[in-house]
């Protein structure tokens, strides 16, 4: 029999379409492995309610259970709610490097003073950068832009 | 049907309908990173509807699913309160709607994370900080349009002033939500509601507006004149091939 947690990590290795070079380990998207009688339940948390990224992730653990000879099923939990500070710090080294400002841990809003708060330039590394938006190419993420190198990019902002 | 049902319903439909106004400024807001904002706070708002209604359709236990319920209900059918069925009006009049409604649901998750009951407070755990983004983006709209130029404060002033005779109903409690344990009593949120709000409203330089007649009726499915258009749009493609998959 495989065990749970050689099915976590062959099933923690699907990537997060919309962010391909993380994985739903790294994301901390997949919650848990286990056996029920001979079947595998696998859970998964959306990082935001509206994830479309959601059934795609879920097909492609399937997959991977398929691929593995194993009878299983996806189930989809809401609580905890996932939060940003489960993310892997090798998950936020390899945003970094694809260009993304990984999230600092600090809210940006929600607070009782609501604060704008500087993210490094992935690119270049400076912290004079500017929001552009806190909304960006997908739910989890805001737009920014470097004042020193110029170029835009993406920050995976904190929930 | 049972009270935990017709609860979730209405959380589900305000949820559903305003995911709905708000994406129609998809492709028509005043510029490009607000269209990207307003699909992503559309899209959270759907997806607290999509849990929701699922849940709504898992309580009443007659097998109907998230899509039977968003598509195949009829005007009457749908609980939401009327605010969130307005039409979006000029920029500025959606953004006094997003504020009240924003901060409404805020307050309310925030309360309905300690729900007895489970899926409920689970949604809201994960709603509530969506939704913290929601206030902050109509904030921050609100202030700079109030305090903007003299065409910018007026329509914010117009925009507060015609959305705030639907907010009344957003806090009206009724024997449901005193019997239903799992529930929020919205009546319990409107104090608060009153100071956050006011407090952006002051700052926005725009006068607080005050209105005697508060429309009511969404809860019980009275809804106003714009919804029948709104569920058209929703539902025609649904109700024109029904069971399709794609």
């Amino acid at each position: 029999m495989v065990t749970d947690t050689a099915i976590f990590e062959a099933v923690g290795e699907v990537a997060d379409p919309e962010v391909p070079v993380l994985t739903i380990a790294d994301l901390g998207v997949l919650r848990g492995v286990r056996h029920e009688g001979d079947e595998v339940v696998v859970t998964i948390t959306p990082t935001y309610s509206g994830c479309p990224a959601m059934d795609l992730i879920k097909h492609e653990v399937e997959l991977t259970l398929d691929s593995l000879q194993l009878k299983g099923r996806v189930e989809t939990v809401l609580s905890p709610a996932w939060t940003t500070d489960w993310m892997s710090d090798e998950g936020k080294a390899k945003l970094t490097e694809y260009g993304i400002a990984p999230p600092t841990g600090r809210r940006a809003v929600g607070g009782p003073v609501s604060l704008s708060l500087t993210i490094r330039c992935p690119l270049c590394g400076s912290p004079d950068t500017t929001e552009l938006s806190r909304f960006g190419s997908t739910s989890c993420k805001s737009l920014w832009r470097c004042n020193s190198c110029r170029e835009p990019f993406d920050h995976f902002k904190n929930l | 049907m049972s009270d935990l049902f017709i609860y979730t319903l209405r959380l589900g439909d305000d949820a559903l309908i305003a995911a709905q106004r708000t994406a129609e400024w998809i492709a028509a807001a005043p510029q490009l990173e607000e269209d990207v904002a307003l699909g992503n706070i559309g899209l959270d708002q759907l997806g607290q509807a999509r849990s929701l209604l699922q849940y709504a359709g898992t309580v009443e236990g007659a097998g109907r699913t998230e899509d039977d319920l968003a598509y195949f209900r009829d005007e009457r059918d749908f609980l939401n309160a009327q605010l969130t069925e307005l039409p979006n009006g000029d920029f500025a009049r959606s953004m006094a709607k997003l504020l009240y409604f924003a901060t409404y649901q805020h307050l309310l998750y925030e309360e309905l994370r300690s729900s007895s009951d489970e899926t409920l407070a689970g949604v809201a755990g994960k709603a509530v900080k969506e939704v913290a983004y929601h206030v902050d983006h109509a904030t921050q709209w609100v202030l700079r349009l109030g305090d903007g130029t003299e065409e910018s404060h007026a329509r914010m002033q117009a925009g507060l002033q015609e959305m705030w005779p639907y907010t009344a109903e957003l806090f009206a409690t009724d024997d449901l939500v005193q019997r239903l344990d799992a529930a929020v009593d919205p009546s319990t949120l409107e104090e608060e509601w009153l100071r956050r709000v006011t407090e952006v409203i002051d700052a926005s330089t725009c006068e607080r507006p005050t209105s005697a007649y508060q429309h009511s009726g969404g809860r019980e499915g009275r809804h106003t004149e714009h919804f029948g258009y709104l569920l058209a749009e929703l539902q025609h493609v649904a109700r024109s091939h029904p069971g399709a998959k794609w």
